[in-house]
């Protein structure tokens, strides 16, 4: 890290001596959009793969737009590789055309008048490359991505997929070091976005510089990003790695993302308060502020209350029941409301209909508790 | 624009197709009444002179001088008016409205007030043009200059509508791309935008010299009707209904063959086949 500046979040605080690369990215993203603000501390070291996640109108785009440089800083300030790019308090805001930064779009703007190479070459040529050599290294990226044979196509003729990879081209021929994407797969259909996704990863992998990737679908980040910057509201509510984020949601956002039961309560040795009064037994001892977080498919109905075994239970009344993948999804309505995925024999076995009371249970070992 | 990728046919509807009958008959006097001066003016061609007619010294004179004029007023339009356009469509400021309203005056002013307008302000006596006089001993009325002065000052609105039109048209979202690739502001504009908004600009650029080539009231107002100097094909079109109707007649034909390969030309964008 040469910067002197104090670091808000990541790896920043580390040594520099101690294995982690320094981080290429170093910004505290502070835009004003009159009634949104976004306020995102980021670092992202040189290829690392950082994946923005969050709903929409959660400030992503906002921040992806804002490390392009098109749109500056309202406050906070933009290092990369040290050097400042935007920090509104100096006056200071290098404009996107001289920042070492490259972006896919998420309906990638490749320019409808040139051709597909003339469009990868178009960053070469402004750079000052001339024509033949821009246009050599260009095919060269194009043959990467497996379009050797497109080069004298026109963008409208490419299919999505194409267009994708034309787009990734275009962005990486520049050598940037710092690589955008802003939902990359959003536009592409089930089939080819599998497809897309494994070669994406591949060509991020080699990527030298960092890479912040915009997304709304968890599973892109999981597959794509090293680490995982969750946001919401323009804040950020939680990062880590995908094993992290999808075991120790810290948010309802995050929770219905991986699909777990979340609750918020106080901690005291084996048991979590939570904020109705209700107590559940976990597994690990925790204290303080805690949150505990379990799979829908351990939590067991039954008609009656059950006894024995160290189990949570609890009355609760059968919100809406649907199909989720080979098992049905019961929501529960009462003092713990929570989702169940139990077997479809199960379901039909308890005649399930909404508004209709059961006890639900959940074993202390099957609850993962962790402090807030 | 051109609608990108695909073009969406409106689902028309079991009413399409079904007006009232009564708009029949306004309808066919309205295009007969458009069409049938034209008709006239073909069947009362003198056919039989007419290479002959074409051929007179006075009239190539007057067409060269007219394609010359309007020629050189659209490339003055181009270079003055696409900046106009990109600043009243990309560039808020205050009193744009005002602005664009003074831009378009010419398209409502009837044209013999443009050219009085301009001998007021260019002419020898005038604002600026008494200055040009005693300074660079330059006199613009009832000179070549003048035409394409009165030519531009008519013709240029319509380019300025056209461009402008197509700029706001124009996802600017393509600069931004531009802009992260290392283009400047020059490099975006004329890499991206401009191509981008070409078929407006070639559109507005073709209006604009069909509007300057058919200038009348400002060009006989302004620069006179000299000829072989600054006597236009409409100027000698009026000029020759005095002395030689057939004359006249036989340049009226040349521009409406003219104007005809020009709205072939536009087809495309004006005419669309649906």
């Amino acid at each position: 890290m040469t910067t002197g500046r104090p670091m808000t979040t990541g790896h920043a605080g580390q040594p520099v001596t101690a294995g982690p690369p320094a981080a290429a990215v170093a910004a505290g993203l502070v835009v004003d959009l009159g009634g949104f603000q976004l306020d995102l501390p980021l670092t992202v070291a040189a290829g690392e793969v950082v994946a923005l996640l969050g709903p929409n109108g959660a400030g992503k785009s906002t921040a992806l737009r804002a490390l392009a440089g098109l749109r500056p800083l309202s406050a906070g300030h933009l290092h990369l590789d040290g050097v400042p790019l935007d920090s509104p308090s100096d006056r200071l805001f290098v404009p996107p055309e001289r920042r070492s930064v490259g972006v896919v779009f998420q309906d990638y703007l490749l320019f409808p008048h040139m051709s597909t190479l003339d469009n990868v070459a178009f960053g070469l040529r402004c750079q000052g490359m001339r024509r033949a050599a821009a246009r050599r290294t260009a095919a060269g990226w194009l043959e990467r991505v497996g379009l050797a044979g497109q080069a004298h196509t026109r963008p409208r003729q490419l299919s999505g997929g194409q267009a994708q990879r034309v787009a990734l081209a275009r962005a990486l021929a520049v050598r940037p070091r710092l690589l955008l994407l802003d939902e990359p797969l959003a536009a592409l259909d089930a089939r080819t976005r599998l497809d897309i996704r494994a070669q994406l990863r591949r060509h991020l992998a080699a990527h030298e510089g960092a890479t912040v990737l915009v997304t709304h679908d968890p599973l892109d980040a999981m597959v794509l990003g090293d680490r995982i910057v969750v946001v919401e509201d323009g804040r950020l509510v939680q990062q880590g790695d995908a094993a992290e984020i999808t075991r120790r949601p810290r948010t309802d956002y995050v929770a219905r993302l991986v699909g777990l039961n979340l609750f918020r309560g106080e901690g005291s040795g084996r048991a979590v308060r939570l904020a109705g009064g209700v107590e559940i037994a976990v597994a690990e001892p925790v204290a303080g502020p805690a949150f505990v977080a379990f799979r829908p498919s351990a939590v067991a109905l039954f008609l009656s209350r059950p006894d024995g075994s160290p189990r949570n239970t609890w009355p609760a009344r059968v919100d809406g029941v649907e199909r989720h993948g080979d098992s049905v999804r019961v929501h529960l309505d009462g003092p713990l409301p929570a989702a169940s995925d139990i077997t479809p024999a199960a379901a039909a076995e308890l005649g399930l209909a909404p508004g209709q009371p059961v006890w639900a249970a959940v074993k202390a070992i099957e609850t993962s508790a962790y402090p807030a | 624009m051109r609608t990108p990728r695909r073009r969406v046919t409106p689902d028309r509807g079991v009413s399409a197709g079904r007006g009232p009958r009564g708009l029949l008959v306004p309808a066919a006097v309205g295009l007969a009444f458009l069409v049938l001066p034209l008709v006239g003016l073909v069947l009362r061609a003198p056919w039989s002179t007419l290479p002959g007619r074409l051929a007179d010294p006075a009239v190539l004179a007057a067409l060269r001088l007219s394609l010359l004029t309007a020629t050189v007023a659209t490339a003055v339009c181009l270079v003055l008016g696409v900046p106009l356009a990109y600043l009243l469509a990309r560039v808020p400021f205050p009193g744009r409205g005002v602005v664009r309203a003074l831009v378009m005056l010419p398209l409502v002013l009837p044209p013999v007030v443009g050219g009085v307008a301009l001998l007021l302000v260019l002419g020898r006596r005038g604002l600026v043009g008494s200055h040009l006089a005693s300074w660079f001993g330059v006199s613009l009325p009832f000179t070549p200059a003048a035409v394409v002065l009165a030519e531009a000052f008519v013709a240029m609105p319509f380019l300025v509508i056209a461009v402008e039109g197509a700029l706001r048209g124009a996802d600017q979202r393509y600069e931004d791309a531009a802009a992260t690739l290392g283009a400047g502001r020059w490099t975006t504009l004329g890499r991206v935008t401009l191509p981008l908004v070409a078929p407006g600009l070639a559109a507005g650029a073709v209006l604009c010299w069909a509007r300057a080539l058919g200038e009348f009231g400002a060009t006989i107002t302004f620069a006179g009707s000299f000829p072989g100097r600054t006597q236009t094909m409409p100027l000698a079109v009026y000029l020759a209904l005095e002395t030689d109707p057939a004359d006249a007649v036989v340049l009226s034909l040349v521009l409406l063959g003219v104007s005809v390969a020009i709205l072939a030309g536009l087809r495309e964008r004006w005419l669309p086949s649906r």
